[in-house]
C-alpha cells in the first residue's frame, strides 16, 4: 500500500503522543525507583520507557526520533552491562563475595536524610540494556525495506 | 455485601467481554475485531481494579495504568498499519 503525493496529517496523534510521552516516561522512573518496595523494577520500568519511545516512532518516524535523542542503543546495552557489572564486582575490593550488596545512610540536599543501595545501581544497568535491546529489535525489524 | 456487588460486577463484565469476543471471531472487517480488541483491554482494565478491591491490596494500581498504555499504543500500531501500510516510517514527509 503506497499511496503516492498523498498528503498525510496526524495532527491529532502527534499533539497526544508529546503529552502521553512525557506521562509514561514520568510511570517509568516511577516504576524503577519503586522497584525496591512495590512492584516494578529496571525490567519493567525499562519496558515502559521503551514503549514511550515506541510511542514517538509511530507519531513522527525513526528519522525524527534520531534527532530528538541521538542514543545508540547498542552503546546503551554495553553501557547497561558494564554498570550491572561494575556494582558486582565493587564487593570484591571489601573482601566480600561477588555481587554482595551495601547500603548507608546519606544526608542528600533537598531530600534529606536518605538510604541508598548498591541494587538501585544494579537496577539502572537492567533498565539500560532493556531500553537498549528492546529498542534495538523495534528499530532494526522496522526500518527493513 | 460489597463482594457480592463486587462479583455480580465481574459477571457482567465477562458477558461483555464475550460479546466482544463474538466481534473479534466474527466482525466484517479489520477495524471491528481492532475496535473490539482495544474495548477487551478497557474491560481488563475494570477486572483488575475490581479484583484489586476484591483482594484488599494496592499493589494492581500500577497494573492498571501499565495495560491502558499498552492498550493505547497498541491500537494506535494497528490503526497506523490499517491507514498506512508501514507501522514505522524512515522519514515520514520525504519517502511516503
Amino acid at each position: 500500500m503506497n499511496r503516492k503525493n498523498d498528503q498525510v496529517n496526524d495532527v491529532i496523534l502527534q499533539t497526544a503522543a508529546v503529552i502521553i510521552f512525557f506521562i509514561i516516561i514520568m510511570f517509568s522512573i516511577n516504576l524503577f525507583f519503586a522497584g525496591h518496595y512495590s512492584p516494578g523494577g529496571g525490567f519493567v520500568g525499562g519496558l515502559m520507557t521503551a514503549a514511550a519511545l515506541v510511542l514517538l516512532l509511530l507519531a513522527f518516524d525513526s528519522k525524527t526520533l534520531a534527532n530528538v535523542l541521538p542514543f545508540d542503543y547498542r552503546i546503551m546495552t554495553a553501557l547497561g552491562l558494564v554498570i550491572a557489572m561494575l556494582t558486582s564486582l565493587h564487593s570484591i575490593f571489601w573482601n566480600r563475595p561477588f555481587l554482595t550488596h551495601a547500603y548507608d545512610k546519606f544526608d542528600l540536599p533537598l531530600l534529606g536524610e536518605q538510604t541508598l543501595h548498591t541494587a538501585i545501581a544494579f537496577d539502572l544497568g537492567v533498565y539500560l540494556v532493556v531500553i537498549g535491546v528492546t529498542m534495538t529489535i523495534i528499530q532494526t525489524i522496522g526500518e527493513s525495506e | 455485601m460489597l463482594d457480592i456487588l463486587i462479583y455480580i460486577a465481574l459477571a457482567i463484565l465477562l458477558l461483555a467481554m464475550l460479546g466482544m469476543l463474538y466481534r473479534v471471531i466474527k466482525g466484517p472487517t479489520t477495524a471491528d475485531r481492532v475496535i473490539a480488541l482495544d474495548s477487551i483491554g478497557i474491560a481488563l482494565i475494570s477486572v483488575v481494579a475490581l479484583l484489586s478491591i476484591l483482594l484488599d491490596t494496592t499493589i494492581f494500581f500500577e497494573v492498571i495504568l501499565l495495560l491502558s498504555i499498552l492498550a493505547f499504543i497498541g491500537t494506535v500500531a494497528f490503526s497506523k498499519f490499517l491507514e498506512r501500510g508501514e507501522i514505522i516510517h524512515h522519514d515520514r514527509d520525504n519517502d511516503l
